[in-house]
Order: structure tokens, then sequence, then C-alpha cells
């Protein structure tokens, strides 16, 4: 369909946009920027806050403009004296509803109503402070999120992030008036609820109402305790977004500083998630084709597929909460940080001489999912808490703000080993599509002794930020023990964003969908816009980020999960086989069914 | 009849859709006399909704209750006409004879006792509400006699 141009000035700027523009996006196309706080590039539009009002030529309200289509002839006024005076007093108003004791906030710095009270000098109250003294009690129930209400303002973006992104609406707008209040299920603490604790609200507050539940105190303990020896483990999504918080550009590759100023921090060992990560291929590659062999020549009914990947703790917990028939499903894989932990605990422990009990492992996420993960009661197997405390990508650039360390000039350095080796396919396990790209190029190997048939490796139909994607590989010329795939079409399935996932389910359910393997990442984009990344976040942020990780893949000079040499080492020392007596102790997990409603 | 089989009913009768999910509501405050916690989870699994947003549509109407309530349900008018016609009076009348302050509900489940805002009768305040029912042109005698009819009925 043909979109007609529609002809207006902005300021006195002519301009032509497409039909169906909102002013505030045909002003953008002009660089004026109007302030917003209920708009976001990733949500619908809901017009409540009212900060972006602009005047309109003959209308006798001012509009807003996030919600306001251009019309043709419209003469629109951003920064007239009746706007000015209007934005103040609605920013003002705000204010008398919102605990601004900004000094002592953990969002300071990088608040949206902040900067805008900054931008306009709001002073001393012209309006009654009207924040009532019981909303400031915090629910901190939750590992993974904080929730502050008296520092909402109810722009109501984590309610449509819950909903239209994540599909589960933990959170829900409710009474009214004086009494409006985003909240839970009868206000019951955010433990308690169906929340996949995915921290898709805290990327979108644009106060300090929603943040993760930090643990950056209980790490310094850990890291000035001599009696401890600190570990640290990095996320892939992490070495292309701490840069973000510490002055950088997105899609700013920054993993040599980011491993310099974790040693710098003062930790003992500085090791890398994407190592487990390739061990992960390893053993969910070999756990999909014994599912593929049990059910395809064996006949055994117990197994089931499609088998879905198991490495985001949001969607773990969604699944548990949302879709209890279809647990067997999941791959028994523990994700990358538990495998991590599990085995630094153990394995590397023994190999360094530590005592496992004086060990502190630390993750460093782009997730606050992950928070709740490391305390779950599955994840003890090495007879300890397996990972002791997990800070975000947000997290550790306040340390090293903290620490005083001049990031951009900072020299950068190699992961220590053993535990820091690690290859292309596993950092591409922070994009959306990237298990499932490292799992396919391991797998098609072993099964066929061939690259996979994509140009440099790379598997193109698997990439993208579409949200639901699915592709179909033949198998052929197989190897003779893997004669029962030969001429097999393997159909795969990807989706990100729980919302998505949630279709997803519904066509597994439906028995409409035939996959053999999918793979699920609870938030948009997968890890590289997980909920403990730096703060904001669209649709074009996450583009640079994932150009990022196949860039940084792209230059490992390893890029295979199998022909990572200290993974061939763990299995000829320490775990034997995938799948085997020692990984089943320490690197697989079972789930558990949540209550739905 | 259990709460969950009211519910089953009410969603037969109006179906599963997000739009049914006000008269099912309405259908469990009349029986019931408020949404329980029990109900709104029933809800939520019969419509597939999420239970925080059977919540928020319950807690933001006034007439869709969330905490229990008595059989009967008095709403006296507080908004400004009604105040300056003497409705102080009347509810002061109605909490010493049932000996129960505003938002309270009697020992015996009988009354519970509410204000409103303006039920627009203003010409003829002040004005309660038992129920379903309008009661204008008040005095505390009147209103005494009233709200004794209704403990009768049950």
């Amino acid at each position: 369909m043909n979109k007609y141009l529609v002809n207006l000035k902005i300021n006195n700027m002519p301009i032509s946009v497409e039909e169906g523009t909102t002013i505030l996006d045909a002003a953008r196309q002009l660089n004026l920027r109007i302030p917003t706080l209920c708009h976001h590039p990733d949500l619908s539009v809901a017009g409540n806050c009212r900060v972006c009002v602009v005047e309109v030529k003959g209308a006798r309200l001012l509009a807003a403009s996030c919600a306001t289509p251009v019309s043709e002839g419209m003469e629109v006024f951003t920064n007239s004296e009746k706007v000015r005076i209007a934005r103040k007093h609605i920013v003002e108003l705000l204010l008398t509803e919102h605990n601004a004791d900004c000094t002592k906030c953990f969002k300071s710095g990088n608040c949206e109503l902040q900067d805008l009270a900054t931008e306009y000098r709001i002073g001393d109250h012209v309006f009654l402070d009207i924040v009532k003294p019981q909303s400031k009690i915090q629910d901190i129930s939750s590992p993974s999120i904080v929730k502050d209400d008296s520092k909402c303002i109810r722009c109501q973006r984590c309610v449509r992030t819950c909903d239209e992104l994540q599909g589960l609406t933990a959170l829900a707008v409710t009474n009214k008036g004086d009494h409006q209040k985003i909240s839970t299920f009868l206000n019951k603490p955010l433990n308690d609820v169906v929340c996949s604790t995915c921290g898709q609200c805290i990327n979108r507050c644009p106060t300090g109402a929603l943040t993760e539940h930090t643990n950056i105190e209980e790490v310094w303990n850990a890291i000035y305790d001599p009696s401890k020896f600190a570990v640290v483990q990095t996320a892939p999504a992490t070495r292309i977004a701490l840069g973000e918080d510490l002055g950088l550009t997105p899609g700013e590759r920054v993993t040599g500083k980011m491993v310099s100023a974790l040693k710098r921090l003062g930790f003992n060992k500085v090791l890398d998630t994407d190592f487990t990560a390739d061990l992960t291929i390893m053993e969910e590659g070999t756990e999909l084709l014994t599912r593929l062999k049990k059910i395809l020549v064996e006949k055994d009914d117990s197994v089931k597929l499609p088998m879905m990947t198991s490495c985001s703790p949001g969607w773990i917990k969604f699944q548990e909460h949302m879709y209890p028939d279809l647990l067997e499903n999941l791959s028994t894989c523990k994700s990358p940080q538990q495998m991590f932990g599990a085995l630094a605990k153990t394995y590397y422990a023994e190999k360094i001489n530590i005592k496992a009990q004086d060990m502190i492992v630390v993750s460093i996420m782009p997730c606050v999912a992950k928070k709740f993960e490391c305390e779950r009661s599955e994840m003890r197997d090495s007879g300890y808490q397996d990972v002791d405390f997990v800070l975000t990508t947000r997290e550790l650039a306040m340390m090293i703000k903290q620490a005083g360390i001049d990031f951009n000039h900072i020299e950068e350095e190699h992961y220590d080993s053993i535990l820091g080796e690690s290859t292309g396919a596993a950092v591409i396990f922070g994009a959306t599509g990237g298990v499932m790209e490292a799992a396919l190029r391991t797998a098609y190997e072993i099964v066929t002794g061939r690259e996979v048939p994509f140009t440099n490796l790379n598997i193109q139909p698997v990439r993208g930020m579409d949200g639901i994607k699915e592709a179909s590989i033949k198998i052929k010329n197989v190897k003779p023990e893997w004669s029962f795939l030969e001429g097999v079409d393997l159909n795969v399935a990807i989706a990100n964003g729980l919302a998505n996932a949630r279709k997803l389910m519904e066509k597994v359910k439906s028995g409409e969908a035939n996959y053999h393997f999918i793979e699920i990442m609870g938030c948009p984009g997968g890890c590289l816009g997980g909920g403990g990344q730096p703060i904001p976040t669209s649709p074009e942020i996450r583009k640079k980020r994932a150009e990022a990780i196949y860039s940084e893949d792209a230059n490992m000079p390893i890029r295979k999960s199998h022909e990572n040499p200290e993974v061939v080492e763990v299995y000829e020392q320490f775990l034997g086989e995938p799948l085997g007596h020692k990984s089943h102790d320490l690197l697989h997990t079972h789930y558990r069914p949540r209550k739905r409603y | 009849m259990t709460t969950d089989l009211l519910v089953k009913e009410l969603v037969d009768k109006n179906g599963k859709c997000r739009n049914s999910l006000m008269p099912i509501l309405q259908g469990i405050v009349q029986k019931e006399h408020y949404l329980s916690e029990e109900a709104m989870l029933a809800v939520a699994r019969e419509l597939d909704l999420s239970a925080a947003d059977v919540y928020g549509t319950a807690s933001f109407y006034t007439f869709l209750d969330t905490v229990p309530r008595g059989q009967n349900i008095i709403r006296v008018c507080k908004t400004i006409t009604c105040h300056m016609k003497g409705k102080d009076e009347i509810v002061n009348a109605i909490c010493n004879h049932l000996k129960i302050k505003v938002g309270e509900t009697t020992h015996d489940k009988k009354y519970t006792l509410l204000t409103a805002n303006c039920l627009g009768w203003c010409h003829k305040g002040p004005v309660m509400l038992v129920n379903d029912d309008v009661y204008p042109d008040l005095t505390p005698d009147k209103a005494l006699e009233i709200i004794q009819t209704y403990g009768k009925e049950e």
C-alpha cells in the first residue's frame, strides 16, 4: 500500500512525512528533541505522562506529540511559551508524587525524570509533596528485581513491557485516581507471583522504581577478604555492551579492557563464561543427537522432541510457570553460568589447589534472572552454592567507576587460564540464534565430518532480530554411525522475548509445528538485550550490539566449540565424555512446575 | 455453590473472551459480595489472563470489591451537596446503630457501610444507596428504618 506524504511545519520549518507519522517522530526527523517519559521505542503508545506536549495551531489544548499523528497543513510549536510553562508544570507535578531522594537512589545518574528535572532546573516544589510514606517500603523479595513504588510515576512502561514483550503481565495498573499503582496480583511480593525475573521492566523504567537487586557490596567484601579466592566469569554479551555505561557508544567491543578492569578491581582470576558456553554446546549437541537417536532408532517415546535450550534462566522460570507440561522438552543442561560455577568449585579448585569453601565465584551477566538462578537449590552440585554472586553489566560499570579506573585508556589483557579459552561459537550465545548456530556448527560436523555448508561458518538463516525464526537444514552424506540421520531435514526454530516464546510454545502444544530443536532467549534480541544490560535499550542499540557480537565471532581464531582446546582437556582429564557420569552430576539438572496463575 | 463452580457457570454464560471479564466479575460480586483471591484466580484460569490483570480490572471499579463485604452494602453519598445537606448525621446515625465505622462490616456480616462519590441525586440529598436501591431525602430516622427492612429480608 502506498503511503501518502503529509506536509506540515514544525517551529516554522517545513517537512513532509509519511501519513501516520506522529508529531514526535516528525520532529525527530528535523533533529528537534521533544522530551518523553512514557514513550518507548519498543512499546505501544500510551500518551499518559504528557511531557511531550506541543502546541498545534488552531487547537484549544496542547497535544501529546507521541500520540498525535501529523495532518496536512498542521503547524506545530515544540517550544512556545505555552508549551514550556505546561511542560515544566508537568515535570513539577510528576515530582510531587515522586520520592526525589535522588542522592540515595540506585538509578541516580541514569534516570530520565532526574534528567528532565535538571534540564528544566526544577527548584523548590511549587506544589505540595504528596508521596505516601507507606509507598517507600521497597519490595526486595525477588533476588533479581527491587520495586520501589515511591519512585513510580505510573508511566506504565513496565506494564507494557511485561505484557507486550514478555507475555506475562506480572505487573498491572491497579486502583485509580490518586490510589493508582503498578502492582502485582493482590500486591503480593514479586517473588511470590508469576514473574520470570527477566528484568526487562528494569530496562524500560524511566526512574528508580524498578532496579536490580544489587550485590556490589557483597562482591567488594569477597574481593577484600584475604581468606577468599575470588574468581570472576564474564558472559558473552557483557563484552559488547559494558562500554555503553562507561562513555563509549553502542556496539564497541571492550573484551580486553573489561578483563583488565576486572583484574584491577582485585579478582584473583578473571575467567570466561564463554568457556562453559562451548562446553554447553558439547553437552547440548550430544543431548540433541542422543534424543534423535532414541526416537528415530530405538523408538523410545519417553524422550521428548523438540528439544529446547536451557541457557536463559528467565525463559526457564517462564516455562516452569506457563508450560509445566513441556518441561521434559527442555535440555537438561545447566546454563553456561551454572556449568562454570560447578566446574570452578570442583575441577578448577582442584587444579589450582584451592579449597572450594574458600572460593567465591562471581558472574558478570547481562541478566538479572541469573541472580535468581544462582540461588536455586538445584545449583549446588559442587557441594556449595556453585555461583555465589551475580552482577549485571551495569553493576560492573559502577564498580569500575568506584575504583577510579580510566576505562577508556586501560590496556587490554587476556583471560586467565584455564577456564578462560573460548571460541567464536561461544560469544554468539549473546545474540538470538547464537546458541542454535553454535550447536549446528558442532553437531553437523559430528554427524557428517564436514563443516556446516554456509560461507565462513555464518549460518545466516538463524541470525537477525525477528521475534521468531525458522530454518531447516538437510543432513547429507553422514558418517556410518549416524546413518539414521541421512537425508533428514533438521527443523529448527528460534524465539527471543517471552511473548514470542509463548507463541512458539502454543504451536508446539497444538502439534502444528514439527521442530527438532528450539532455541529460546527470554529477552528481546537475546542476552545482548538482557535485563542487566546498560540502559537505555532500543531496536537500534540492540542491532549495534548484535553486529559487535558477530564481528567478535568472526575475529576469533577458533570458531567451533568442539575445537576449544580447554574443552577437549576438561573431557580428557575430568569429565570423560559428554553426557557422561560426571557431566550428569555436575552439568545437568531438572526443572520444577510452578503455578501459572 | 463453590466459587470454582460459580465462575465456570458465569464463563459458560458470558464466554471466554476478554470482554467477558466484567460481567463475570459482576456476577461473582452479586453472589459472594466480593472478589476473593480464589475467585480472581479462577477467573484468570478460565479466561487465560494473568491474575494481576484480573486484579487490575477488579481494583479499578468501586463496585467490584476485593475485600470481604456484608450481605447488604450501604453507600452514603459523601460529595459536597449531600455533605451540606447533612450526610454526616446520616453516617453517624448508621454507625451508632450498626456499631461499625465507615469501611467496616457488622459482626453478623449483614451490613457494610461505605461512602460513595456523587450519586447524581444532589437535588434530593442527602442520599444513600443500599445494594442497588437509591434512597433520597434522608433523615437519620428514615435511614435507620430503611436499613432495618434489609435486615429482615435475610
